[in-house]
């Protein structure tokens, strides 16, 4: 399939600025789905509030528009009701870090299978250029004239260290690695994690005299570094790329199941047993129902 | 792996917001901005058919078409 049948033509040209970086994750994203050969049907994208979060209106998948931050709650919702969907969930940085930072740590604890894709162009873009929790001290934005002093999430580390099994990070300048990071994050079993620096030409890139879209690409390409790379290895102040964890963990919903079916076979076999033990079965029945 | 061969680019000039991106980063300088700010082909002999491009294009407002 072609890139434009997995779009809803009709709502193009698309509302975000020029040069800015979400479309090019939008274009990416296509492109991983249309390589895996993935049935539109059989996808779902939610996502919360912002500009990021517009993605899944131009999407032809299935897709929520919901609340702020609160995308992987429903996501979780869906995934749980239909495991045999697949769930995509673009976030913007504050979306996924500062109102759904909580939603964010706990869907990566439970490792459940969902693509969370963070757009971090670090700043709230659609409010009107506010720092975010992943802008960093020494930023400019509206609501810090004379800089930030808030230090910024290092949503690769916070991701590890949450539980996620599929961590990787890349940008919109480095589209081929993009791409191949996409299809192996959407390819893996539990909760992957993918953050994609973008740029934000209209606020964050004015207001820190970073130019436009074209220089802060430019400035995407300078500093960062494959992971194992030399250049990397000579210089450790360059934000590393690539994936930094891909492990086989036990998920969610196939854990969900397992408990499903232990608890059915408890209360079946309590069914049959002697009176002596059915007030132990009672008891666990009572639980599977408050359970479920 | 054999050089592939241009057939065309297609714009959609409804879509091109002039952002530049596909411009400055065409690794063979094919494409140049117009008095409008939309993309347009100036040099299609020199295309590559690296879809560099159409990869990065935010609006989704490129495709390059190879034979």
């Amino acid at each position: 399939m072609a890139i434009k049948d997995y779009i809803r033509q009709r709502y193009f040209p698309q509302m975000w600025c020029p040069g800015c970086g979400h479309g090019t994750i939008l274009n990416s994203l296509l492109r991983a789905v249309d390589e895996l050969g993935l049935d539109k049907n059989s996808i779902v994208m939610t996502s919360g509030i912002g500009c990021s979060a517009r993605i899944s209106g131009y999407v032809d998948f299935h897709s929520l528009h919901t609340l702020h931050g609160r995308a992987l709650a429903f996501a979780t919702g869906v995934k749980l009701s239909k495991p045999e969907l697949q769930l995509l969930v673009p976030m913007g940085d504050g979306d996924a870090l500062a109102i759904g930072g909580n939603h964010f740590i706990h869907a990566a604890r439970r490792n459940i299978d969902i693509t969370a894709i963070v757009m971090n162009n670090r700043i709230y873009g659609m409010t009107g250029g506010q720092y975010s929790p992943l802008s960093g001290p020494g930023k400019k934005a509206t609501t810090a004239p004379y800089t930030t002093i808030d230090n910024e999430f290092d949503v690769v580390n916070l991701s590890i260290a949450a539980g996620a099994s599929f961590v990787a990070r890349s940008t919109t300048y480095h589209v081929l690695e993009c791409i191949d990071i996409l299809k192996k994050a959407i390819s893996h079993k539990g909760f992957a994690v993918v953050e994609i620096l973008s740029q934000c030409p209209t606020h964050y890139g004015r207001k820190n005299k970073e130019g436009d879209a074209i220089q802060m690409l430019e400035v995407q390409k300078k500093t960062t570094a494959k992971l194992g790379s030399k250049a990397l290895e000579d210089d450790p102040t360059l934000i590393p790329r690539g994936i930094f964890v891909d492990i086989d963990a036990p998920e969610y919903c196939q854990e969900y199941d397992k408990i499903v079916e232990s608890a059915m076979k408890s209360a079946n076999s309590s069914n049959s047993s002697s009176s002596n033990e059915n007030r132990i079965s009672l008891t666990t029945k009572s639980c599977v129902t408050q359970g479920e | 792996m054999a050089r592939l061969k241009l057939k065309e680019h297609i714009i959609n000039r409804d879509w091109c917001k002039g952002c530049g991106i596909c411009v400055h980063f065409c690794p063979k300088k094919v494409l140049e901005l117009d008095s409008q700010e939309k993309v347009v082909v100036v040099r299609p002999e020199d295309c590559i058919c690296c879809k560099l491009c159409e990869l990065r294009c935010p609006d989704l407002a490129i495709e390059v078409i190879h034979e």
